[in-house]
């Protein structure tokens, strides 16, 4: 029982409890962009000239644009000259060149968000870039990895080794045009993860990036990039926090990944970035583009998202299923309590022939949040045989919450077979009561219940992420039920 | 001498890589009702739909002849047309399509395939008529789409009504029983013993003793985890009523 | 998102403008004098918005730029033998007993219509005729309405409508035959339009069905634009059949509007196997407590046509209940286009809501977009909403071979089956028989059916799957 005796811990402690702040010099740009900020980013990385090209035609193509207005989201208008686009932590050398070098308070803040930077710590078997404000800080098993031929790098330092790969695929899945937060995070990325898994490898362990915002008024706009070659396999985890600050936080990330013939690729996420508090003050703007590209054929690659923080999340991690009988899969939790509001879902493209795809979503809304699953389904002309399953299923704690089911289904191909469900309903009363009756109290009984609905969601996290998150949704709950 | 009908041996099969039955044995022969009773996940619905046909279970050793041919390689509607009748647990409702329409493509199809002519409206209606009575059935019947909004007793009496309209040589009701009340389960009972004939056969699958109050069984077998551990006469069946199944199971388990 | 796009310029066509001017001028009018401010309200909203496109997003899926490109003109009367008793006899639901009112290109027809019984309390007449005498009941109905001026098509109809159904049934009344409502298009010009409204009113606790049928005598590319509002009080029950089968090369835009008070009853069907693009605009306003609607449909499509069913169903009252059930079979190249969204607000705790789209695609060269939707503010609900796209029920399908039928027939067996489920739904039987007849037959021309039959039917036993 001692997951149990953990939750109802997790309760007693009300706040989020990743809210502080980190007392560390760091080098910023003043607020606001222009080409010259981004020519400073791009010159501050060391960048060779097609990436700053790229940047510039990107924030060329952003001052064309105009905000999404369709996302079932409400939010005061952002004014994108108050951003900070580049904040690094300060460094006496041009980049750590093992742990010793880094900055022992960096050190402290991952240890005290639970993520041991120092390679024998709890995470044992997971290899971890951490990301703090807009730059890379740590990556650990480097050795490890680099003996099975696994690259796993910072962003940066990914242009500078291995500029090839980083032409070859960067934009190749989510182009700079493709919708306006992405062009933003084009023109001014800073940094982020690299994966490239070779031919054949079975990635020997767990990679995980951990992204920290730190510093006020500051964007975080990172962007990773997983390459899988053929019949390789890698699971990827990310985690996020930030401290509390009054005011509002953008986040702007975008994830691109590839899987060639045979390729696996498992990217998890457990998402608390600060939701605000429960007056509805401050909070992450939470604006990612996530999206994966099944090249190959048989290749899978398989979302998998716990979203408990940010005051407004948006994001759709999607996959585009190009390669004949290849899958894609997305499973997602997302919790919205207080004045946190959630649109997410996912994009199914189907192409090739007898390609498969899986959407599992469960929303949970408590006190005034607003939760939103939207979701499209395509199934192409040429794809032939295409499977789509998709089960929605929205849960509804108190009575000025909300919860929202927008999917799209397009369907040109007669052989295709789409199935699509959903379900709303109230948390049951009759299983509060059934609870409480065996002397569980109502916020334990609640937890139980919503972990029960959860657990398709859960069961395809990597074990240690899996703890976590249930713990995560007591904490991100607590107080949802008078 | 009597006839086989249908001789499994050393059936072994299961779903989704999972084996279910796991080496049965059962041979039936004209004239016969037997009874196969089991617990809950004993593979005894598993036995009915591999008997039919049902996709997506895969027969790994063993054999099932009928009628001295190999039943694995018919689909189920040849073997349908062949005489093989299961009657559902869980009768499908096709709304829009009605009954009469239903029936008659079924039967013609059965008669066609055994080089018999196809029946008018008017043979098909005095026929089914005079079937329809076996089973207490209303005459608006005919004209309701198939089980659509039929109650659970209803579509149980379908199920034999279509017994009695296309003859078959092995019957298999599949928990026939099952949310049937004591009238409604007299009824159904009455219909199957009226089918029953000197050249056909019954297979009775069932949890419980008590359909068996009224369709006796000339063998009584019990499946347990995929086999059949012990076969006997009627009285075998009352002895489960009172007894239970867990001596059996347990039983076999010390044998096996 | 609703909020239809405003055009820097509006899209409206010199003729229309004309066309409009020279009806508001007309003198003497045969209108009372409240009519002409609603109908410039539509006409002024529609200038500003002009016809949708793709970009609006209750759109998306149906273009409607043929419609947009057609020369505007209205319909004119048709001759007096343009349409005989005769034909509409032996019409669907020709034989019908009951009231019968018959509108030919919009036009009401006294000659081709069976009144009432007239010691009956209810009024059952063309709306033109009443205006005068009813205009306390049907002012504020006509008064363009939020839902009215969101959908340009029945901008348009307010600006140009000339008559329709008017059906008044007091309280308590309960009408024992079907009240028969026949549009006929004799489509003599190219791209005419018709404008019909209907006004519908069903008063406490009375009970009646009305049977609308859409249908055309020639083949003209014409435009036929109905609005029609239902209005629904405490208790009462009424059942709504619309039945649409117009030429393969009409355009049909239906706005059907009901407001439903307390505890009362409304079933809805829609039937669309004509046209060439067709759009039935649902909206419905659960306005009281504890009660019960079904919106039923059934698009069986061929060829290049379009089938649109775009629908919101808004919860405003606790303890109602609405039932969505929408299947499409689409051939050839034609698209089934479907929209539901069910929006529960804040007050309407315990509410029931079931969805579900289901289509079967019968060509490779067929699409189907569907949209269901839900969006809820109230946490004490039960709402479902499922689709489905191109999949027979396998364990039917097994249940038929079962039986002795091949697995092709048993195929055809069950997309007949499909489209029964919905037109089982019909509680009038008499008219349920009809459809339910002309729907089979309408499958049975669909060679896709017909070649699977045939090789169904040469009695060689199918491969196992």
């Amino acid at each position: 029982m001692t997951t149990a005796t953990e939750t109802i811990e997790g309760f007693v402690k009300n706040e989020y409890k990743y809210g502080f702040i980190t007392d560390l010099e760091s080098e910023s740009t003043p607020p606001g962009l222009n080409e010259d900020i981004i020519r400073f980013i791009s010159e501050k990385k060391g960048e060779p000239e097609f990436l700053l090209e790229w940047r510039l035609k990107a924030y060329r193509y952003w001052l064309k644009m105009v905000e999404p207005q369709w996302p079932q989201v409400k939010y005061p208008k952002i004014d994108f000259q108050k951003i900070v686009y580049y904040s690094a932590p300060k460094k006496k050398t041009d980049g750590p060149k093992s742990l010793d070098e880094v900055d022992p308070k960096l050190l402290e803040t991952y240890e005290k968000l639970g993520i041991p930077l120092r390679e024998r710590g709890r995470l044992a078997g997971v290899a971890v870039d951490a990301v703090f404000d807009s730059v890379s800080v740590a990556t650990t098993f480097k050795g490890t990895l680099a003996a099975k031929g696994v690259i796993f790098c910072s962003f940066s330092e990914a242009v500078r080794e291995h500029p090839e790969l980083i032409r070859k695929y960067l934009g190749s899945v989510v182009p700079y045009t493709d919708n306006f937060y992405a062009a933003l995070n084009s023109a001014v990325f800073s940094d982020g993860s690299f994966c490239f898994i070779p031919k054949g490898v079975r990635c020997p362990m767990e990679l995980s990036t951990y992204f920290r915002i730190n510093a006020a008024n500051t964007g975080q706009f990172e962007r990773t990039l997983i390459v899988a070659e053929d019949n390789s396999h890698v699971s990827y985890l990310e985690g996020c926090t930030a401290p509390m600050r009054d005011e509002n936080q953008l986040h702007a990330a975008v994830v691109e990944l590839v899987a060639l013939e045979g390729a696996e690729i498992k990217y998890s996420t457990v998402q608390n970035w600060y939701p605000g508090d429960e007056q509805g003050r401050g909070g992450i703007y939470n604006f990612v583009t996530k999206r994966g590209l099944c090249k190959g054929r048989k290749s899978k690659i398989s979302w998998t998202q716990v979203e408990t923080g940010s005051a407004i999340t948006w994001k759709y991690p999607s996959v585009v299923l190009q390669g004949d009988d290849s899958t894609g899969e997305f499973y997602s939790v997302a919790v919205t309590n207080n004045f946190q509001q959630a649109d997410t879902g996912t994009k199914m493209v189907h192409i090739g022939k007898n390609t498969r795809s899986t959407i599992i979503s469960k929303g949970i809304s408590a006190k005034n949040g607003q939760n939103s699953y939207r979701g499209q389904v395509k199934i192409q002309k040429s794809a032939v045989g295409a499977r789509n399953f998709s089960q929605c299923d929205s849960l509804l704690i108190g009575n000025r919450c909300g919860a929202h089911t927008f999917p799209y289904i397009e369907v040109k191909n007669a052989t295709a077979s789409v199935e699509h469900e959903a379900t709303t309903s109230k948390i049951g009363e009759d299983q509060i009561f059934y609870c409480n009756s065996r002397g569980i109290e109502t916020q334990d009984a609640v937890n139980m219940i919503v972990n029960g609905f959860c657990k398709e969601v859960f069961k395809e996290l990597p074990m240690e992420f899996a703890v976590e998150a249930q713990k995560l949704l007591g904490v991100s709950l607590e107080g949802s039920v008078g | 001498m009597k006839q086989p009908i249908l001789e499994i041996t050393n059936l072994r099969a299961g779903v989704e890589g999972k084996e279910i039955l796991k080496g049965l044995n059962l041979r039936i022969s004209e004239g016969e009702v037997h009874a196969v009773m089991g617990p809950n996940g004993s593979g005894k619905s598993t036995l009915a739909s591999i008997l039919a046909g049902r996709d997506g279970y895969t027969i790994t050793d063993g054999q099932i002849v009928y009628g001295g041919v190999d039943l694995v390689e018919m689909s189920p509607e040849v073997r349908a047309r062949e005489g093989v009748f299961l009657a559902f647990q869980y009768p499908v409702e096709i709304p829009g399509v009605n009954t009469t329409y239903f029936l008659k493509a079924a039967l013609n199809e059965v008669r066609k395939h055994n080089g018999l002519s196809e029946l008018d409206a008017m043979e098909f209606l005095t026929l089914v008529k005079e079937k329809m009575k076996i089973l207490h059935l209303p005459e608006d019947f005919l004209k309701r789409p198939v089980n659509a909004g039929f109650s659970g007793g209803e579509k149980k009496r379908n199920e034999i009504f279509q017994m009695a309209v296309l003859d078959p040589k092995l019957a298999i009701l599949d928990e026939t029983d099952s949310g049937l009340d004591i009238d409604a389960l007299k009824v159904v009972s009455a219909g199957v013993n009226k089918l029953k004939r000197a050249d056909n056969a019954q297979l009775v699958i069932t949890h419980y003793q008590r359909l068996l109050d009224y369709i006796v069984p000339d063998f009584v077998h019990v499946l347990s985890n995929g086999r059949i551990v012990r076969s006997g006469g009627k009285e075998l069946a009352l002895e489960l009523e009172e007894r239970g199944y867990d001596w059996i199971v347990k039983e076999d388990l010390q044998t096996a | 998102m609703t909020s239809i796009q405003s055009k820097p310029t509006p899209a409206v066509a010199d003729p229309m403008v004309r066309e409009f001017e020279r009806r508001a001028g007309q003198t003497p009018t045969t209108e009372p004098s409240w009519v002409l401010p609603l109908r410039r309200a539509g006409f002024n909203r529609f200038s500003e918005t002009g016809y949708p496109t793709i970009r609006d997003e209750d759109w998306r899926f149906t273009n409607i730029a043929p419609v947009a490109k057609l020369p505007f003109q209205t319909a004119s009367l048709p001759g007096a033998e343009s349409v005989t008793a005769e034909q509409i006899d032996t019409a669907t639901f020709g034989t019908l007993p009951g009231p019968r009112l018959v509108f030919v290109n919009g036009y009401f027809s006294a000659a081709l219509s069976r009144p009432s019984d007239p010691t009956a309390k209810s009024t059952i007449g063309n709306l033109a005729a009443h205006l005068e005498g009813n205009a306390s009941v049907i002012q504020p109905l006509l008064t363009p309405s939020q839902h009215i001026l969101d959908d340009p098509f029945a901008c348009l109809n307010t600006a140009f409508f000339q008559d329709g159904a008017f059906i008044h049934v007091p309280a308590g009344a309960e009408l024992k035959d079907p009240i028969h409502l026949v549009f006929i298009a004799t489509n003599e010009a190219k791209g005419a339009s018709i404008h019909t409204r209907n006004l519908i009113i069903a008063e406490a606790g009375s009970r009646f069905t009305v049977i609308e049928s859409c249908i055309s005598f020639g083949a003209q590319a014409y435009v036929a634009n109905s609005c029609s509002n239902f209005v629904v009080r405490e208790g009462a029950s009424l059942e709504h059949v619309k039945f649409q089968d117009e030429s393969p090369d009409a355009f049909h835009l239906a706005n059907l509007h009901s407001d439903l008070g307390a505890a009362s009853q409304y079933t809805s069907h829609s039937f669309a196997l004509g046209g060439l693009i067709s759009r039935n605009t649902i909206r419905s306003k659960l306005n009281g407590p504890g009660l019960e609607c079904i919106f039923n449909g059934l698009y069986v499509t061929r060829r290049n046509q379009v089938a649109d069913h775009h629908m919101v169903i808004n919860h405003n009252e606790p303890n109602c209940a609405s039932h969505e059930y929408f299947n499409g079979i689409l051939d050839d190249e034609s698209k089934g286009v479907f929209h539901g969204r069910i929006l529960v607000q804040p007050e309407a705790q315990k509410t029931d809501a079931k969805q579900t789209n289901k289509n079967i695609l019968l060509s490779n060269s067929a699409t189907v977009d569907s949209k269901p939707q839900l969006e809820i503010y109230a946490d004490d609900v039960k709402c479902t909403h499922g689709a489905t796209v191109g999949q027979l029920n396998e364990e039917s399908i097994f249940y038929l071979r079962s039986r002795g039928i091949g697995k092709e027939t048993a195929r055809r067996m069950l997309i007949h089956s499909f489209a029964g489920e919905i037109t089982e739904r019909v509680q009038c039987t008499p008219v349920r028989e009809e459809i339910d007849r002309i729907v089979w037959n309408r499958l049975e021309e669909s060679p896709s059916l017909s070649e699977k039959l045939a090789t169904a039917s040469n009695g060689t036993p199918t491969p196992e799957a």
